[in-house]
């Protein structure tokens, strides 16, 4: 292990440290309440690391779900991954065997993280990569095992501390917003998104459905696609402007 | 459920999670370039997804009863805040998270 990569990739890792104990945890205490202990939590982070895939893990466990519908829903659920790796296919070239692992591990946090990480000078950019991937997936793994073991008595009152995960997307969105730099266009992609999402919960709502992701995905996507000519525009006077 | 039922659960789980993240770079990400519009996309998308995912995180907040989303709103205009003037991860992070702690567990 690079322990210099290690060390610079360990402090972006804190917020999903906080998130991934406490969502670990909760997690290892439903998977216990359906009759699975840490272990079972232990292997279900280990081979599957998902968040809410694995809480939906759980009802599926408990329900004794047919095969098909566990590979459906697990589908629907985590159907937005696929686009995760567009944004990371230039980033993970060249990172040679650890790119597997590197996949594997794209939650939505290690996604966030890694789509802005910069690493900083004279640390091998695979390596820090690989750094912020490992040590998001053992917080979640500590997090499901602690949860599964000693959850229960934890009397420290936790409740709002997932909000972690939240301010972390909040950050990279404003650090984002800042990289963009002025005009109106520039934002337009973080602009989709939040309609395109707030649209899709309302819509869903009244659905009474629960699964916002996908509507939203395609939303953006659609969006994304019409507003190419104008984006791509900009993108490339960015470019130009850098190299200057 | 016997615990074979279980395992295949968990590994039919495991490889469709896995099949979501590989996908991308099974079609696009051996060798060559990939078609441009995927190129566009894959440039374009992060901004849109982290809002996507903050939206996702407030989906549950009810604006008309409860306490009327104003913690989360209120917390995640703090965090942004304090990320805008002082630009530190861990300081925003943890003043919106404290705060946003404190809010639920003790104000509404």
């Amino acid at each position: 292990m690079d322990r210099k990569a290690l060390a610079a990739a360990f402090p972006v890792t804190i917020p999903v440290l906080m998130g991934y104990l406490s969502i670990g945890m909760a997690f290892g205490l439903m998977l216990q309440a359906v009759g699975y202990g840490p272990l079972w939590a232990v292997l279900m982070s280990l081979i599957i690391y998902a968040g809410s895939g694995q809480y939906l893990g759980c009802t599926l466990l408990a329900t004794a779900a047919p095969l098909p519908q566990v590979a459906m829903l697990t589908l629907l659920l985590n159907f937005r991954h696929i686009f995760y790796g567009l944004s990371l296919l230039d980033k993970f070239k060249g990172t040679g065997w650890r790119k597997p692992y590197l996949i594997f591990a794209l939650t939505d946090e290690t996604y966030a993280l890694l789509t802005g990480a910069v690493p900083p000078a004279g640390v091998n950019a695979a390596n820090y990569y690989f750094s912020i991937a490992i040590l998001d997936h053992s917080y979640w793994i500590a997090g499901s095992l602690l949860g599964g073991t000693i959850g229960s008595l934890i009397t420290f009152n936790t409740e709002g501390i997932d909000f972690a995960m939240t301010a972390l997307f909040v950050v990279i969105a404003v650090d984002q917003w800042k990289a963009a730099g002025k005009g109106l266009r520039r934002h337009l992609p973080a602009l989709i998104g939040i309609v395109c999402a707030a649209a899709a919960v309302v819509v869903t709502r009244m659905l009474s459905s629960d699964n916002m992701i996908i509507p939203s995905l395609v939303g953006i996507c659609v969006l994304l696609l019409a507003l190419r000519r104008q984006l791509e525009e900009t993108e490339n006077k960015r470019e130009e402007g850098t190299a200057v | 459920m016997t615990t074979a039922q279980a395992v295949a659960s968990i590994l039919v789980m495991a490889g469709v999670t896995f099949l979501t993240r590989v996908i991308p770079f099974a079609l696009f990400g051996r060798g060559g370039q990939p078609p441009r519009v995927v190129a566009y996309l894959g440039q374009v998308l992060p901004p849109a997804v982290i809002a996507m995912l903050i939206v996702y995180c407030l989906r549950n907040i009810d604006l008309f009863s409860g306490s009327h989303g104003l913690p989360e709103l209120l917390c995640v205009a703090v965090t942004a805040i304090l990320h805008v003037w002082k630009g530190n991860n861990l300081l925003s992070i943890f003043g919106g998270t404290i705060l946003y702690m404190v809010l639920v567990q003790a104000v509404f």
